[in-house]
């Protein structure tokens, strides 16, 4: 067992359990915390599977966006009481009983599946080879990442500003 | 059982259950933020898997991690229109309790 196994395994450990505590935890705040350090784990997995340009890239864009929009939003929407606000719908039973089944489902496809062993070497730096792909075959899915991108800061913008409802 | 020497089936299943963890959330939950949550744990899930295939398939080639950043730009899309519509929904109910977003309802 070589020093990236243990480094996985700890990995490991720190996503899974942090990712059960966003569900489990029953302050809102405190889930949103948790998902932060999910997002550091997957991207220290990123590290370990050598892709340093999405491990910077996750902690941009997950940790640094994403977390706290959601914390904002949070904060925006829960005025009163914090301490019970990350509670189970009456579907809780149901949803365990599928989650579980597909979970199983999952492992055994991915056990029983053949899976590549061989490992190539991989690239010095991704920078240069993503940034060539992302403007020769992928210009089409880039540009139209854009212009989603595009449309949904116009679309938060009019929703949440309420542009055209000055009249109600 | 599993061997501790790590491959791409660690990965696989890692994020399979980091999969899981975040539609029971999407599925089990009340509140409209923990939902985003469970599916913002999803799109992780998808990406670790995108990149590990990439790793283990065929790394000079890139093309997983393009497309998980092409997942990435549309979970942050995602997470905008969704945090943006909870909050108009809130300004109406007062109220983000899944429960109560029954207007299509008869």
């Amino acid at each position: 067992m070589s020093i990236s196994d243990v480094v996985f395994w700890i990995l490991a450990a720190v996503i899974l359990g942090s990712g059960l505590a966003v569900v489990m935890v029953r302050n809102l705040v405190h889930a949103a915390f948790f998902l932060v350090l999910t997002f550091f784990g997957v991207s220290g997995l990123y590290v370990l599977l050598e892709a340093d340009f999405l491990a910077i890239v996750q902690i941009l864009i997950y940790v640094g966006a994403i977390a706290i929009l959601i914390i904002f939003g949070v904060m925006l929407i829960q005025r009163e009481d914090m301490r019970e606000t990350n509670v189970f719908s009456s579907y809780k039973k149901v949803a365990g009983v599928t989650v579980a089944l597909f979970l199983a489902i999952l492992l055994a496809s991915i056990k029983y599946t053949p899976l590549a062993t061989a490992v190539q070497p991989p690239l010095e730096s991704t920078v240069g080879p993503i940034a060539d792909l992302m403007f020769t075959s992928f210009v089409v899915p880039f540009e139209a990442a854009g212009v989603l991108l595009l449309v949904a800061i116009l679309g938060a913008i009019v929703l949440s500003t309420g542009v055209g409802r000055e009249n109600d | 059982m599993i061997s501790l020497k790590v491959g791409l089936e660690h990965y696989l299943m890692l994020g399979g259950g980091l999969f899981c963890i975040g539609l029971f959330a999407a599925l089990a939950k009340k509140n409209a933020i923990s939902i985003l949550m469970g599916i913002e744990l999803m799109l992780n899930a998808v990406n670790v898997n995108l990149v590990a295939f990439n790793r283990y398939g065929d790394p000079q080639l890139l093309v997983g991690h393009v497309f998980s950043i092409l997942v990435m730009a549309v979970a942050a899309a995602e997470v905008a229109i969704g945090l943006a519509l909870v909050l108009t929904v809130y300004r109406d109910r007062r109220s983000v309790n899944i429960d109560d977003f029954n207007w299509l309802k008869w």
